[in-house]
Formats: C-alpha cells, sequence, structure tokens
C-alpha cells in the first residue's frame, strides 16, 4: 500500500499575513473537502507525513520550524505555501525575516500565490505525495533517512544552493 | 472452550480491524455527506493504520513503546474474553486496565500536552466507567449469570427488560467510539494539541498500536451492545447486527446534529443518565426479580 493514501497534514503559519492560512483552512471545507484524499489536518507533528508552512521565517520562528520537522517522523516531505514561504515575499528585506522556509530545513514542493488558491494548493499537495511516495519506497530498502535541521544548516554551509543542499540527504545515508 | 467460542475468539483476532475498519469508514462517509462532503475512501481507516505501522519509530522514552503494546494486548485480550463466553465484568476490568496502559503512557514522556490528554482521559472514565459496569451488574440481575455465553441463552432479548441499562450503553457507547463531545482526549474530530494530548506523544507505529486497541475496542464495545439484542434463537444475531447499524447511524446523527458538545457537558450529565435510565431499571429489575 502506498504511504499516499493517507497523507496526513500539518499547517504551520510563520511569518505570514494568514492570507495563506485563510485559502489552507478553505482547502479543508465542504467546497474543496481535502479529506476525500485522505487528508486529514492534524495538530500534531508526530502524526505528520506533510509539512505545509506559510509566511516566511523569522528569527524568533526559526526554532519553532527546527523542532516541528525534528519532530515528524520518516518519510516527511515539506511544502512552502505562498511567496512568503518560498522566499521571502515582499517581506524579505525586513530586519527580521531570515527567508523562505528553505533558509532553516529541506524544501520538497514551492507552491507560489499571493494568496496560494486551495486549488494551486492541492496541486502541491498531489505533488508532494508522489515525492513521499518516493521517500518511502527508498526509506523501505534502507537507502533513505531524512536530513535532521542541523545536518541541513551544516550542508547550507557548504554550499549556497539550496537544493542541492537538500539533495545531501541521499548521498549521507 | 467449546468448538464455537474458540471459532469466535479466532475470527475475532483475526478480522475484527477489517470489520472496524469498514464500520468507521463507513461511518466517515455518512458523517461527509451529512456535511455535504464526498469524504473519503470506504478503506480509509485501514489505510491509515497501514501507513503508521510503515513510518519511522520513534518514541519518547523506552516505557512508552510498552505501555502502549500493552494497551493494545489488554483491549484485544478483553474482547477474545468477551467473544470466548467468559465474564462480562472481568471483560469490563480488563478494559479499565487497557485505558490505565495508555494514560500510563502518557503520563510517562512528561510532556504537557500529554498530561492534559491523560487528565481528561480520567475525567472521561470517571464519568463513563459507573454506566458499564451496571450494565454489566443489570445482565446479572436479568439473567443470573455475568458469563456470556450463559447472558444470551434467554428467551427474549434482554432490551427488553433492561431498556435503561440500554439507554445508558448507547449514551456511553458515543464517548467510548470518541465522537461526541468534541474535545475528548482522542476525539476523533479535532486533531489539535490539547485534544489529541493523550496520544500526542505517540508516533508512527506507537500511535498504529493505539488505533490498532482503538479498534479492536470498538468491537468489543458493538458485541455488548449486541448482547442486549441475542437470544437463544439463531436469527436473533441478524436483528443484533441490524440494531448495531441502527445505533452506528444514530450515533453519526446525533454527533453531527450537536457537535460542538464539551467534556464538561459529559461530566454533568453522564452520572445524571447512568443514575435515572441505570438506576431506575436496576431498581425495577430487583423488585421484580428475574
Amino acid at each position: 500500500m502506498r504511504i499516499s493514501k493517507s497523507p496526513w497534514l500539518l499547517h504551520y503559519d510563520g511569518s505570514s499575513c494568514n492570507g495563506c492560512d485563510i485559502e489552507v483552512l478553505a482547502a479543508t471545507t465542504p467546497r474543496f473537502d481535502v479529506e476525500r484524499f485522505g487528508i486529514i489536518n492534524t495538530g500534531n507533528p508526530r502524526h505528520a507525513d506533510i509539512f505545509l508552512c506559510t509566511g516566511g521565517v523569522n528569527s524568533q520562528n526559526q526554532d519553532v520550524v527546527r523542532q516541528i520537522y525534528d519532530q515528524m517522523p520518516d518519510p516527511k516531505v515539506v511544502l512552502a505555501c505562498g511567496i512568503c514561504a518560498c522566499d521571502g515575499g515582499i517581506f524579505k528585506d525586513c530586519y527580521n525575516i531570515l527567508g523562505g522556509t528553505d533558509t532553516v530545513i529541506p524544501v520538497d514542493v514551492y507552491v507560489p500565490g499571493c494568496a496560494v488558491r486551495p486549488e494551486a494548493l492541492i496541486d502541491g499537495v498531489v505533488k508532494a505525495l508522489k515525492i513521499l511516495d518516493e521517500k518511502s519506497e527508498k526509506m523501505k530498502r534502507g537507502e533513505y533517512r531524512s536530513l535532521t535541521s542541523a545536518e541541513y544548516a551544516e550542508s547550507l554551509k557548504k554550499t549556497d544552493n539550496k537544493a542541492e543542499a537538500a539533495g545531501m540527504e541521499e548521498k549521507d545515508a | 472452550m467449546t468448538v464455537y467460542s474458540t471459532a469466535a475468539v479466532i475470527i475475532y483476532l483475526v478480522f475484527s480491524p477489517f470489520i472496524a475498519c469498514l464500520f468507521s469508514g463507513v461511518d466517515r462517509i455518512v458523517t461527509a455527506r451529512m456535511q455535504g462532503r464526498r469524504g473519503p475512501k470506504l478503506m480509509q481507516p485501514w489505510y491509515d493504520i497501514v501507513k503508521l505501522f510503515s513510518k519511522e519509530s520513534t518514541s519518547v522514552n523506552d516505557i512508552q513503546k510498552i505501555l502502549v503494546m500493552a494497551h493494545c494486548f489488554f483491549a484485544i485480550f478483553s474482547g477474545a474474553i468477551f467473544f470466548a463466553g467468559g465474564d462480562v465484568l472481568l471483560v469490563l476490568f480488563a478494559l479499565t486496565m487497557a485505558e490505565v496502559f495508555l494514560i500510563l503512557a502518557a503520563y510517562s514522556v512528561n510532556a504537557a500536552y500529554s498530561e492534559i490528554g491523560a487528565q481528561r482521559e480520567l475525567l472521561q472514565m470517571m464519568a463513563y466507567e459507573p454506566m458499564t459496569l451496571l450494565t454489566a451488574v443489570g445482565f446479572y440481575l436479568s439473567t443470573g449469570s455475568f458469563r456470556v455465553d450463559e447472558i444470551i441463552n434467554t428467551e427474549l432479548p434482554l432490551v427488553i427488560k433492561m431498556p435503561g441499562f440500554f439507554i445508558g450503553f448507547c449514551f456511553i457507547l458515543i464517548v467510548k467510539f470518541r465522537k461526541s463531545p468534541f474535545d475528548l482526549s482522542t476525539s476523533h474530530h479535532a486533531h489539535q494539541e490539547l485534544i489529541k494530548g493523550l496520544t500526542g506523544d505517540l508516533s508512527g507505529p506507537g500511535y498504529g498500536f493505539s488505533e490498532l486497541a482503538e479498534l479492536y475496542e470498538e468491537i468489543l464495545m458493538l458485541g455488548i451492545a449486541g448482547l442486549f439484542f441475542i437470544t437463544s434463537d439463531p436469527i436473533s444475531f441478524l436483528w443484533a447486527f441490524i440494531a448495531i447499524v441502527l445505533i452506528m447511524f444514530c450515533m453519526s446523527l446525533i454527533d453531527n446534529i450537536f457537535p460542538r458538545v464539551k467534556w464538561e457537558v459529559l461530566l454533568k450529565t453522564a452520572w445524571l443518565v447512568t443514575l435515572f435510565a441505570g438506576g431506575m431499571n436496576l431498581v425495577i429489575l430487583s423488585y421484580i426479580g428475574k
């Protein structure tokens, strides 16, 4: 059985203006009904498979984002939802903003938009599910372990390219 | 143990998760339709539990894992006694034991949300346990035995003698099925830290064990509900099944009509229902005798 049949989702609001959050919640309402894909909006990182992050990362919440990510059991995927979570958005130059979600944890899928539409969100989650399946398959063969946030920070130091840093996990395992 | 009881136990052990998943799958679809949604696939609960067992095994400490497994074991064990035709009292005590292990698992992690969850579970147990015990007493008063295989050997369905107990037990069943109130310690509705506190620090297979235990427990509770309808006549099993389906539907309906009942309401009403429905039935039964 594929793990993507039962993806549980954890939603964390970084420095979002709440626009994306409202759209995330809209996706769980009867009109869009994400439960038909088996998705449950859980409030607990220990039960979650998908980490859905909205808003940029700032100096105060970076530890929170790291902790949530580290508490999630493997296999897991991270979705950056909205332009702020992708690269900081209009808040990018603020003194307290570090940038997008990928400044502290590896991101698998970037969903742009201001605010991100529920359709785009569902599309992003479906893309994330494919990645989740791949990771799960690799994990079963013992070839995969996702980076902890500390390891990711280390690999970010070695390279400026975030995608490359996130990719280091497979070489390590 | 006779051949029948052995077969019943084996069927219970092997098929309970599937049947319980089927029941709760139908229930999730019915709930979704009541809310104007499409709802998940029929076997969604099954996918969920298989996924949990395929996830990485992490636990906060070693004792937590053992306690959750003990919880699962005792939940299965109590059901096995029931379907073997054993003592209802023993079944209920073993079930309480299972609950206690889950609460201990939550306390063992020393986390704030787990602790709140465990406290809520204790309060909740205090609210519904009297009714489950009274039900066992009711079975004894109307049949003269605590043993399941002797209880089902009656001429008339027990629900005729024990309507009060039946109402009280159905009231408890809504709580036992984690439906209403919505902020129960392991409610199926809100997956938030305060409300899911009890299982908040379980993850992967550990959480899978607690879910598995719940599936077995659901079948046991439905079995006890069926006990009110089963007589020595084999056709009564059909009536019991129809009654169980009706009870499940009514639970969904009540849950959707009153979606925001809080746990304080449970505390205040559970003992009242126990006292009036169960207590009055008890007094009448003990006067008219068997």
